[in-house]
This record gives structure tokens, C-alpha cells and sequence, in this order.
């Protein structure tokens, strides 16, 4: 059932393509500001040069501190590997693993945000509490688009259903017209892209997800840049999956193409965050509000 | 060609949802807009031998639900200084919620309808209901006039949606009668609007009960 080949591409992919994905969606924004912009690899740069630094530890925290950026680059790592991504089937899948999926997501934040408590610095708390509530307003959306697709295929198991779902656009386009727009909000949210958050932003009072990484340095910062563009990729596996169908054709051609997908889908959130502000803070909500709308309006469709 | 329709439809709703939840009032005229097109294209969906008079009817619905109407409300906003963020009595997130319950009830209440074979796989109806309700929350929990105005246009959608379904029977006389109905219907607000906008500085809709004695 699981052929060593795709496997290993798959654990390949996602410790390898993570950070490419920053560095074209950074090319993008650069290309529509009219500058060179950091190349595409940047964000190698960068995490070498964070994983050779030493860490600063404030005297203050205690071993969630620590354990947070572990456990959110460890985490991000096993949820991209219950994707299937270029191969039928995903690293690792069995029944029910959409449930697992979301909530090793949900550990990853979890310890994210603790790791910002722990510091006791009023900002990073600040930054927790914004990205929690958040996060309960976008997991709705991804829950109700996942029913809807385990609806259509009649399968928990995340490769089935997402190997099987492209077949349904012909009879219930509509349904996953909706989910896929929900799926892209939330993953817009999720990742603390524009027009959720500006990733570039260091106003700490406008930040969401950057704020709660101030104290963090050196090795730990970089498992947490580095779990978050693993992030990124999951949730650009998930959009490209519901869009595009596998050749069959063997992974050599199924691979590249899944690749070009997720890459495609940095290039679209770089034009989206060339292209539009950041939504007022109050105003976040109602988008994530409408994220979960349009994926429960996708099922109630689908039940009709 | 039906499934492209319904992907149509759902486009429609999931504007209803823009309605109720931004607030910038030139979004919101800009998205009915939107939707006044999209739904002036729909005759050619319903009716695929439409022939030059549907054709024609297209063309006029967009350009009036599309262009015309939305511009002279832009020029509304330009010339009385109407302020750029919506006002809402019930909160965004609310309308937003009471929107999706209401297209969920729309949906529901659709299947029980006694439609003729060829409409009941539609998802006219329930977009339709959907458009009317989400025309009503405008209307009533939006404070300025401007917004009821587009209320007015959404509820018309709406009609117009449901209209669609007697396309066959009387063509011409529907469309236009409920187009003149919009286009009145339009400028006696605009009217309205000035006239509040003179007396009291200000298009909120709140003013008005000082007319009384």
C-alpha cells in the first residue's frame, strides 16, 4: 500500500520546498513593488544563518519556551505528511486522519501560543490571544470544507478523498467552487498572510502571528520560520489537491506537477498581498466568518 | 450548461455575503453592481434560444443593474459627501450570520415548493429568497440612506431572480415592468437622499424622526 518511493519524495518535498515557497512569494511582491527583491532562495539564507547563531533565553521562561518552537516545526513536519501531494497515497494515512490533521495543527499553535505566554511580556500575550481567537473562527471553515469533501468521496482518509475529489467538479462544481474559496481565506489566515497579517509588519501592535515570536532567537527562531513555511506548504497541498487531479502517470510526472501547483499558489498570494492592505483588526473576523459560511454553504448544497 | 449556471448562482449568493459584511459603502455599491450584471447575463442561461429580443434584454439589464445605477450612486456618494464607512445598526458579523441562516432556510424552504420538474433541480429559487432576505437586512439595519438604497437594488435582484422563472411565459412584460419599478424606485430615493442630506447635513436615516411635530 505504501511504495517507499513516493514516500521518500514526499519527506524530500516537504523538507526541501517550504522555504522556496517564501522566497517566490517574496520574488512576486518585489516584481510588482519594481524591485529586485531577495533572491529565491532567501529563506535558506536565512535559516542556515539562524541555525548557526546561538539562542537567547529569558531568565523568565521555563520549558515551554523552549519546547514551543520545537514542537510547532515537529508538528508542521507529520501534518504535511498526512497530505497527499504528488502520489495517491500520503506518507502516512489511515482512517480518520482529516480529524488528526486539524489537531496537530491545533497542538502546533497550542504550544506556539503558550511558548508566547511564557515569556509573561504583555505584547506576546496579546499576539496569543489574537491568534487564538482567529484560529477558532478559520478551523470551522476547514472542518466544513473537509466534510463536504468526505461527503462527496465517501472516505475519512484524507488521499482518497482528496485523490477522488477533483472528479466531482463536473456534478458538484458549485459545492467545491465554495469550498475552495474558503480554503484559500483560511489559508491566507492560517499562514498570517495579507490582508490577515502583514508578515513584513514589526509594529507590534498590528501583529498576529510575529508578535508572538519577539523573544524568540537564533535556532529557535528558525524552527519557527521553518514550520511555518511547512505550513504554507500544507495548506497550498490541500488547495492544489482539490484543483488539480493526478495524471496517473507515475511520479515523475505527478511530483513536477503538484510543485508547479504550489508554487503557482505563492505567486498568488504574492499578488494578492502586492494588490491589497491589511484588513482592519476588527474587520478579521467577519472574513473568517465568511470563510466558514461559504464552506457550510458548500455542504448545505451538497445536502440539498 | 446548467452546472455553469448554478456555479453563476452561488456567485450571486456569495455576493450577498459581500453586502453584509464590508464596510466600505463604494465596495458595496461596486459588488451589487457586480451582481446586477451577473444576473442581467442569467436570461441567456434560462433561455438558451433567447434570439435578439433576450439578447437585447441582457444588454439592457446589464447595463442598467450593472452601470447606470451604480454610477449615479457613486455620484450620490461624490456630490453629498455621503461618508465612506457603512454604518450598521446590527454589527457585521451578525448580518453575516443572519445572512447565512437565511440562505440555509432559503434552501430548505425552496424544496418544499411545489416547482415545475424543469426549475426544482435550480438553484434559482433559493438564490433568489436568499437575494430578497439579504435585501431586507440591508434595508432595515443599515443606517444610511445610501445603503438602503442598495437594499432596495438587492431585494430587487432578488424579485428579478425569481422572475426569471416566468421568463417563458411573459417575457417582456416582467423585466420591464420590474426595470421601471427599479429605475423610479431609485430616483425617488435619490430625491430622498438630497433632501435629507439638505436639511440635516447628514444621510442618516436617524434624522428623520425629528420630522416629526
Amino acid at each position: 500500500m505504501h511504495d517507499p518511493i513516493n514516500t521518500a519524495i514526499q519527506i524530500v518535498v516537504v523538507l526541501l520546498l517550504p522555504p522556496l515557497l517564501q522566497g517566490v512569494i517574496g520574488k512576486t511582491k518585489a516584481l510588482f513593488a519594481g524591485r529586485m527583491g531577495p533572491p529565491f532562495l532567501q529563506q535558506y539564507y536565512d535559516l542556515f544563518k539562524l541555525f548557526q547563531k546561538d539562542s537567547v533565553f529569558s531568565t523568565t521562561t521555563t520549558w515551554i519556551f523552549r519546547a514551543g518552537p520545537v514542537v510547532a516545526l515537529v508538528t508542521a513536519f507529520v501534518a504535511a505528511l498526512f497530505i497527499p501531494m504528488g502520489s495517491p497515497r500520503s506518507a502516512v494515512s489511515f482512517v480518520g486522519d482529516p480529524i488528526v490533521l486539524a489537531y496537530v495543527l491545533g497542538l502546533s499553535r497550542f504550544f506556539t501560543t503558550s511558548a508566547a505566554l511564557d515569556t509573561g511580556s504583555p505584547f506576546e500575550g496579546m499576539g496569543a490571544a489574537r491568534e487564538v481567537t482567529f484560529a477558532c473562527l478559520a478551523e470551522p471553515a476547514l472542518f466544513l470544507g473537509l466534510l463536504v469533501i468526505a461527503n462527496l468521496t465517501g472516505s475519512l482518509q484524507l488521499d482518497t478523498m482528496l485523490g477522488t475529489v477533483t472528479d466531482h467538479w463536473s456534478t458538484e462544481g458549485a459545492s467545491l467552487a465554495l469550498v475552495l474559496t474558503g480554503w484559500s481565506i483560511v489559508l491566507l489566515a492560517e499562514n498570517c498572510r495579507i490582508p490577515f497579517d502583514d508578515p513584513n509588519t514589526h509594529l507590534e501592535l498590528t501583529m498576529i502571528h510575529e508578535v508572538m515570536v519577539l523573544d524568540h532567537s537564533g535556532p529557535a527562531f528558525g524552527m519557527i520560520l521553518y514550520g511555518a513555511s511547512m505550513k504554507l506548504l500544507i495548506f497550498s497541498a490541500l488547495v492544489v489537491r482539490l484543483l488539480i487531479p493526478l495524471t496517473g502517470q507515475g511520479p515523475w510526472l505527478d511530483w513536477p506537477l503538484f510543485i508547479a501547483g504550489a508554487l503557482v499558489v505563492a505567486v498568488l498570494v504574492g499578488v494578492m498581498e502586492s494588490s491589497m492592505a491589511r484588513l482592519r483588526l476588527t474587520h478579521v473576523p467577519a472574513l473568517l466568518i465568511s470563510a466558514c459560511m461559504l464552506s457550510a454553504f458548500g455542504f448545505v448544497l451538497l445536502m440539498r | 450548461m446548467f452546472e455553469l449556471f448554478d456555479v453563476a448562482l452561488i456567485l450571486a449568493v456569495a455576493l450577498n455575503f459581500v453586502f453584509l459584511g464590508v464596510s466600505r459603502t463604494r465596495a458595496v455599491i461596486n459588488a451589487v453592481a457586480l451582481q446586477g450584471a451577473l444576473i442581467g447575463t442569467f436570461i441567456l442561461f434560462v433561455q438558451p434560444d433567447v434570439g435578439l429580443r433576450g439578447i437585447l434584454l441582457a444588454l439592457v439589464t446589464i447595463a442598467l443593474k450593472g452601470r447606470i445605477i451604480p454610477t449615479f450612486l457613486l455620484h450620490a456618494m461624490r456630490e453629498a459627501d455621503i461618508q465612506h464607512e457603512v454604518e450598521p445598526v446590527v454589527g457585521f458579523i451578525p448580518s453575516l450570520l443572519l445572512g447565512g441562516v437565511g440562505t440555509a432556510l432559503a434552501i430548505a424552504f425552496s424544496n418544499t415548493l411545489p416547482l415545475t420538474s424543469e426549475h426544482a433541480h435550480l438553484l434559482l429559487v433559493p438564490a433568489s429568497f436568499s437575494t430578497v432576505w439579504t435585501g431586507f437586512l440591508l434595508l432595515t439595519t443599515r443606517r444610511q440612506a445610501i445603503m438602503q438604497v442598495l437594499g432596495y437594488l438587492v431585494l430587487e435582484n432578488g424579485i428579478y431572480l425569481f422572475g426569471l422563472l416566468l421568463l417563458e411565459a411573459m417575457p417582456f412584460l416582467v423585466e420591464m415592468g420590474v426595470l421601471l419599478d427599479v429605475f423610479t424606485g431609485v430616483f425617488v430615493m435619490g430625491i430622498i437622499v438630497h433632501h435629507i442630506n439638505v436639511e440635516f447635513d447628514s444621510i442618516s436615516t436617524a434624522y428623520l424622526r425629528n420630522l416629526k411635530e
